[in-house]
């Protein structure tokens, strides 16, 4: 493997700024290294000549001294990114030939910062699935495997394919969304780094929206201190998304200073699930003693609601989900299936289009925004959702972050994919809060199970805190010391 | 007014109709997109990313439109709500490229009020609003411009609607028609709505029930779009007839979506039970609700001008106008305008009379609107003022007043071209009063017989020859001290 290809993104801003590579030369690394990790199946779209040409001009940008925070960074944009006169899917058949003549605002802003786009990253249909299994493009395969078992695995969902192209090193960084732990469960399967941060911290606009009130951007990386200065190009208000908050965007990379002594770090008691693995009780444990050690104060708190999050997200996420994703009528763009009328050209169209999972999500978000079952359901779920955002609130009176483990389990094989549809979102029970309270988190490779699986640990903040959360996620790497690598290395 | 009854076989009916009018905003841009919304460009040439739904776009309020919906819900007398929400009306269609309309559901940016209806007998009611909010328009579908095929213009998509309830008060068609015109001059008059029926900027689904009297409220059908007053009376007398009929013959009302074909005479049922619509009604994720604090309505109500109903009061009070004068009067705000110039030249009462007799008359067989009058409301005021002052008669003034609106000259050029001042040399027009009284000795006879009624006639005589020149009250004065001497 390239050399160039270990650096971190932190590191290879550093040289580039100080001259020592070109964005050419890294950038060709990373285009071998995207057709290198072919067998993963992370990428939907390459763009290699994008890439080439973004190279040329950052480093033309970094020799006339006005290089951008990301200037001549390989990154790889998750397919539910809207780019200009680049095919967008979101992963689904009924998108098929959708060339946006538009740019999202967040892939727009690492544009401008001067990143280079090596490509599409694949996904679960719509980001709807938590193993990457629901993508019309096919599975994507965790570079990580067991020890001595060649059995392949997920790697969580639904940004796995940006989780994947980072670990395997077929990408600097790259963009996922998490509306219910989609960056923070496939970061923790594969050994990355991955932060969700507070909803308005990121603009939506652009990116093809699942469910609009929880859906949040952000970056997925290698480090801490990648994150933090992804993020930093990432975020911002956008008078295009109205619900995208108008605050300044902080220096987060200043954030790291290493130094946690007196932070209060909450432990909730509700997220000792049954059945978890020993391993991540464990590691949760050290986590605590980690954070201990390095100067936190650590507090017992409790989160009451926590379990009822997980069915609420499954309400008010397929709700939301049922409308945003009528518009695929096979009217103005992406597949269309002919039929004698109307109604039978969108029964085809939408019955060829979308995928089981899809299609179960906008029968129950049919379902429970109904005539009759609304108050029941998604009322009742809007209610959780408000107490669940009081636990938070009332919790950080006592703490200043929360540390719980990121999944209740490590990456599992593609083909022991639970049979129940309910057990498969038992994978989001630690991420979905933070979601439903709109909170940042983060979340951090801390540690090896039996089978030398990557797990992770979870940081959660106040509001438009990120910069707590990464001081806190970055004090826990730190102690982790994780330099595990994956069986699969591109290039 | 009068109770309005349908006679049918089993006795008299009540009608009771409620209203649904949806009002274009005046904006440039739509409801929640940049794109113009200009009437009659080419198709699909006003669509912006998010009036086409592409994947990921998002609305952004148009703050115009929120406030041309504060301003009109106050000029409606009515509770401006501080918090309200934007929710989503799921529905399929091939125009409505969202899958979504976006309304407001259950929290509405205006909600109860009320409006005083001019009624055509010059009498007023007051109608009910239940409430306003705002909406998103769909596009269009056109049928015909392809045998197999739909075409969809997005033109409209988006473009910002407010819907305005009224309660069910009205009982006669041509209640539902002074309602609708009522409401056309209101949002007329603040600006927030041109109120062009024609072009579709204001439409109005009618709710029609039949009842007897004392009777509870029956079972509704609504008539959609009806887009012009003459259709609203037809379509509600109409739907009024069928539904007595039905129930007549022991049949019942289905509550249903029914069109108004107003060549065929007919409602029609648009809808059938199958397809009734579960709309999924839930708040907009993608948009913040809208809060108001008083500073700001208090802004939105301190841009209003003087609306009709006060206007028509003032009219009434400093013109002492009849009712029916003041309501005809106002009802437009650029009639009402032109009248006020008019009535500071001349007797206010006379000006009333002289704009919507004489001026309409000829304003409507030229088809000319008041803005287009080739008489301005300074020349008919001019006009007035030569009969205050006795210049001219009101017989010559209607003859001056002809030639003013053909050749757009002023009223004293043309009196003093034509040398038509009024004679009121009391020597001159007793010559001519002396000599008709002396050729006409028979005439005399009979009217200091006791005909007095024939002082008319000797009037005329006079006026014929003077040229109509004579002042007819000097006329009838010296007529009358001398027949009757």
């Amino acid at each position: 493997m390239s050399d160039l290809l270990d650096l971190t993104l932190a590191e290879a801003r550093d040289k580039l700024a100080a001259r020592e590579i070109t964005a050419v030369e890294l950038t060709e690394a990373y285009i071998k290294a995207v057709e290198a990790a072919r067998p993963l199946n992370c990428y939907i779209t390459e763009t290699p000549e994008h890439a080439r040409a973004q190279a040329q001009a950052a480093d033309k940008r970094i020799a006339a001294g006005t290089a951008g925070a990301l200037e001549g960074i390989p990154l790889g944009i998750k397919d539910l990114f809207c780019t200009e006169g680049v095919l967008t899917t979101a992963g689904s058949h009924i998108l098929d030939g959708f060339k946006p003549p538009y740019e999202s605002t967040v892939s727009q802003n690492l544009k401008d910062a001067g990143a280079v786009m090596l490509g599409k990253l694949n996904l679960d249909e719509f980001a709807m699935g938590s193993a990457n299994l629901t993508s019309h493009y096919g599975p994507v395969k965790n570079p990580w495997k067991r020890k001595g078992d060649d059995t392949d695995l997920v790697p969580g969902g639904s940004s796995g394919g940006s989780a994947a192209a980072v670990s395997a090193r077929a990408c600097l960084g790259a963009t996922g969304t998490d509306t219910g732990g989609s960056i923070r469960q496939p970061a923790a399967f594969t050994g990355i780094v991955g932060l969700k941060p507070t909803y308005g911290r990121c603009s939506r606009w652009g990116i093809v929206a699942f469910a609009s009130s929880l859906d949040q951007a952000g970056p997925m990386t290698r480090t801490v201190r990648d994150a933090a200065i992804m993020l930093g190009a990432m975020a911002g208000f956008d008078t295009k998304d109205s619900t995208s908050v108008d605050r300044p965007v902080p220096n987060y990379e200043a954030a790291l200073t290493g130094d946690v002594t007196g932070l209060k770090v909450g432990v909730p008691k509700e997220y000792r699930v049954d059945g978890m693995p020993k391993e991540i009780d464990a590691l949760w444990q050290q986590g605590i003693d980690w954070l201990k050690q390095a100067g936190a104060e650590i507090v017992d708190i409790t989160l009451p609601h926590t379990k009822y999050a997980l069915p609420a997200y499954y309400i008010v996420a397929p709700a939301e989900a049922s409308s945003n994703l009528a518009r695929y009528d096979g009217v103005r763009y992406g597949l269309r299936v002919a039929g004698d009328t109307l109604n039978e050209m969108y029964e085809n169209t939408r019955g060829e289009g979308f995928g089981e999972e899809v299609k179960r999500r906008i029968l129950i978000g049919t379902y429970v925004l109904s005539a009759g079952y609304y108050d029941a359901y998604y009322l009742q779920a809007q209610k959780v959702r408000t107490r669940i955002a009081e636990d938070f609130t009332k919790a950080y009176e006592h703490c200043d972050v929360i540390l719980t483990p990121a999944t209740p389990s490590a990456a599992f094989g593609i083909d022991e994919k639970p049979s129940d549809p309910v057990q498969m979102y038992l994978n989001d029970v630690f991420t979905v809060p933070a979601n439903l309270a709109g909170l940042p988190g983060i979340s951090v490779p801390a540690g090896i199970d039996d089978n030398g699986l990557p797990l992770g640990l979870q940081i959660l903040g106040r509001a438009f805190d990120e910069e707590t959360v990464l001081r806190a996620g970055h004090a826990l790497e730190q102690a982790a010391g994780f330099t595990a690598r994956p069986q699969f290395l591109a290039g | 007014m009068a109770d309005y009854r349908l006679k049918g076989e089993t006795g008299e009916w009540e009608v009771v109709i409620g209203l649904e009018v949806h009002a274009q905003v005046s904006s440039k841009a739509k409801l929640f997109s940049g794109a113009a919304t200009e009437f009659g460009a080419d198709p699909n040439a006003q669509v912006s990313l998010v009036d086409a739904a592409m994947p990921g776009m998002l609305p952004v309020i148009n703050a115009e439109c929120v406030r041309q919906a504060v301003r009109t819900g106050l000029a409606l007398n009515s509770a401006i709500n501080k918090h309200s929400v934007f929710a989503r009306k799921n529905y399929f269609y091939a125009d409505l490229p969202q899958g979504y309309q976006i309304s407001q559901f259950d929290q509405p940016i205006v909600g109860e009020g009320e409006i005083e209806v001019d009624l055509p007998d010059g009498s007023t009611k007051v109608v009910g609003i239940e409430r306003l909010h705002l909406e998103q328009d769909a596009g269009k579908s056109m049928h015909d411009q392809h045998p197999k095929k739909s075409f969809i213009d997005l033109n409209r998509s988006g473009v910002a609607l407010m819907e305005i309830v009224s309660k069910p008060d009205m009982g006669s068609p041509e209640e539902a028609a002074a309602y609708v015109s009522t409401l056309r001059s209101i949002v007329r008059y603040i600006g927030s709505c041109d109120g062009n029926m024609a072009e579709g900027s204001m439409r109005a689904d009618v709710n029609v029930s039949v009842r007897k009297e004392g009777e509870p409220l029956g079972t509704r059908a609504e008539l959609k779009n009806i887009n012009s007053m003459r259709f609203v009376r037809q379509a509600v007398e109409i739907e009024a007839l069928r539904q007595i009929e039905i129930l007549e013959g022991g049949g019942t009302i289905i509550q249903e979506t029914r069109l108004f074909d107003p060549s065929k005479g007919e409602t029609r049922s648009m809808r059938n039970k199958e397809e009734a619509h579960d709309y999924r009604y839930f708040p907009d994720p993608d948009l913040l609700p809208l809060d108001f604090d008083d500073a700001y309505i208090e802004e939105c109500r301190s841009t209003l001008p003087e609306l009709p109903a006060e206007k028509k009061k003032r009219f009434i009070e400093s013109y002492a106008l009849s009712p029916y004068d003041a309501a005809v009067l106002v009802a437009d705000w650029e009639i009402a305008s032109y009248y006020e110039v008019v009535a500071k030249k001349g007797d206010p009462k006379q000006a009333a009379n002289w704009v919507t007799v004489e001026l309409f008359a000829r304003l409507n067989k030229a088809d000319k609107t008041i803005l287009e009058s080739p008489v301005s409301a300074e020349a008919l005021g001019e006009l007035l003022a030569l009969m205050a002052d006795d210049t001219i008669s009101g017989k010559i003034a209607k003859d001056v007043f002809d030639e003013m609106f053909e050749t757009g000259k002023g009223a004293k050029a043309i009196v003093e071209d034509k040398g038509l001042t009024q004679i009121t040399d009391t020597g001159e027009i007793e010559a001519i009063v002396d000599q008709v009284i002396a050729d006409n000795p028979g005439q005399v006879e009979k009217y200091q017989g006791g005909k007095t009624g024939l002082i008319g006639w000797f009037v005329g005589q006079v006026m014929k020859g003077t040229g109509g020149k004579a002042n007819p009250k000097m006329v009838n004065d010296l007529l009358q001290k001398k027949l009757g001497g």
